[in-house]
């Protein structure tokens, strides 16, 4: 009975906040309403999602500046492909996190699995815990900061953007990199092909100060405390002595 | 993609409870997998006693009198319990060996899920909550079990070719994902004197794992080899009379969540399948690391 009497109270909508219950309205009702804002605005901005159980795909495709909190833990593609919104899991989330995210804040209160941020085009992705394996693959200008470890095969082909790790990073970091910049603070299990550590210069200590703080990690670690990591342009640039071998 | 779960109690109070939990937290991932499901449930083992399940196309035809022929063969005393498509047969302990190839003598159609002193396998073709509802999982109890709904890929969809396999006494695998070496290892494992009943992958890693354990490896020992002699993709999670036991490829691309409280450990493909377990809000869950063996025993 006082687990019912939760539910009740948790689901009813607060001041100023538009509190949905995902377990007896459904993903589909969800993710229309929150679409249907682009078109529609209204004053309720402030969202709050309730009975998450894991699920799939929650507020994916967002693309209006919403404040949507997600209570509890996710499944695939949470806050996938956002524009715009700030979406925070106040949980831990599931694989492919934030995948092809354009603009816009998620943040990940707890642990994030496999492939977190991945593909991302623009935008901020905090968590908060440790990311999974692949977290930033092929990300191509979002912006990752971990405050835990990450796992192997981390910005696998990262093109563009910034993946800040407080903790360590696991096997294979940064493999057959682009343009990407990769700050460790911890240590690296081992590098990717063509992946090298770089020279902190000036302005990437300013660059790394700026993503701690929009990365809410200013109070918990020192931009002097990394080393940087980044393409040594010699697998994904045409050389001319490796002509035979294209 | 292909759904696994287990769930490996440490508190005697929820046993009543593991079939209609593990069966819930299958068919939360019927979206995984929908060609068939399998479920092995380990129940606390009767002193002296051991039972075998087994499997027919024609359960009339096979099951009727299955009991007395195999008494007038054996000897001592002999149970059995018909499901479905499935009758548990119990013997003596000591007469378990004979039994299993009394049995197939006395029906040849029968195919043999499983044998031991707790075991007891129930898979067929279709979706976990008609297979969990056909052989009335719900009302199992139990000390731990493991659940599978599958995907096909390396054989075809029939009852044999449902996980879990169990290729040793007591002992059983769930697989997701699809090994490469299959072929070699099965012919390897063939010379060493094993025995398959398919054609499929995961059947040679659990009888890789039988092997091991029968060369007196114990289950953690057993589950590292996997890591060096097995190529492919896998997630398996592994359940022996005492024991359970999860390890991953070192690539993981294949989903794990693990749970552990007080109370119990539990295993998912993902969170879904454990959000209905008590206490799983203040649970420890985490995600194994790959090529990294946990197994637990009582």
């Amino acid at each position: 009975m006082l687990h019912t009497a939760t539910a009740e109270l948790t689901a009813a909508d607060r001041e100023g906040v538009k509190v949905f219950d995902l377990t007896a309205h459904g993903l589909r009702a969800l993710n229309q309403a929150l679409h249907d804002f682009r078109r529609n605005p209204t004053n309720e901005t402030v969202w709050e999602i309730v009975n998450t159980k894991g699920a799939h795909a929650i507020a994916v495709g967002v693309d209006a500046p919403l404040d949507i909190t997600v209570r509890g833990t996710t499944g695939y593609y949470c806050a996938g492909m956002n524009k715009q919104a700030t979406i925070r899991i106040d949980g831990s989330a599931g694989p492919g996190t934030a995948e092809n995210m354009m603009s816009g804040t998620v943040i990940v209160e707890g642990d994030a699995s496999q492939y977190a941020g991945a593909t991302g085009r623009g935008g901020l992705l905090v968590i908060k815990g440790n990311a999974s394996s692949r977290c930033g693959i092929s990300m191509k200008g979002i912006d990752i900061v971990v405050h835990g470890n990450i796992g192997h095969m981390s910005a696998f082909m990262a093109q563009s953007g910034s993946l800040v790790v407080l903790g360590d990073a696991g096997e294979a970091l940064g493999d057959s990199l682009y343009e990407a910049r990769i700050y460790v603070r911890g240590q690296v299990k081992s590098l990717g092909a063509d992946c090298i550590e770089k020279e902190m210069r000036p302005e990437h200590y300013e660059h790394l100060e700026a993503l701690l703080r929009r990365g809410l990690a200013d109070g918990k670690a020192r931009p002097e405390e990394f080393r940087r990591y980044g393409s040594a342009r010699k697998l994904y640039t045409f050389n001319i002595d490796n002509a035979s071998s294209y | 993609m292909c759904g696994i779960v287990g769930l490996f109690l440490k508190d005697p109070k929820l046993e009543p409870h593991l079939g209609e939990m593990l069966a819930d937290m299958l068919i939360t991932m019927t979206d995984r997998g929908p060609d068939s499901a399998g479920i092995a449930v380990y129940g606390r083992p009767r002193k002296g006693r051991a039972k075998l399940t087994v499997q027919s196309a024609n359960p009339g035809a096979d099951f009727d009198g299955l009991d007395r022929d195999l008494k007038k063969e054996i000897g001592g005393k002999v149970g059995i319990e018909v499901k479905d498509t499935h009758a548990v047969l119990e013997v003596d302990e000591d007469r378990l060996e004979v039994a299993r190839d009394v049995v197939r003598t006395l029906r040849p159609g029968l195919k043999l899920m499983s044998a031991g002193e707790g075991i007891e396998i129930y898979k067929e073709v279709g979706l976990p909550k008609d297979v969990a509802a056909r052989f009335e999982i719900a009302r199992m109890s139990g000390t731990h079990g493991i659940g599978h709904t599958r995907m096909a890929t390396e054989s075809a969809v029939t009852t044999m070719g449902a996980h879990p396999f169990s290729t040793g006494p007591d002992q059983c695998l769930v697989h997701n994902g699809s090994l490469s070496n299959h072929n070699a290892v099965r012919r390897t494992l063939k010379r060493a004197g094993m025995t398959f009943e398919t054609e499929n992958d995961t059947e040679v890693a659990a009888a890789y794992l039988s092997h091991k354990i029968a060369d007196g490896a114990g289950l953690g020992q057993a589950m590292e080899g996997t890591l060096q002699d097995l190529d492919g993709f896998f997630t398996f999670v592994v359940g022996t009379r005492n024991g359970f036991g999860v390890v991953r490829d070192p690539i993981a691309c294949k989903p794990a969540v693990m749970a552990e409280t007080d109370q119990y450990v539990a295993f998912g493909s993902e969170y879904r399948a454990m959000v209905g377990l008590p206490g799983i809000e203040t649970a420890r869950v985490w995600e194994p690391e790959p090529a990294t063996v946990y197994f637990w025993e009582r």
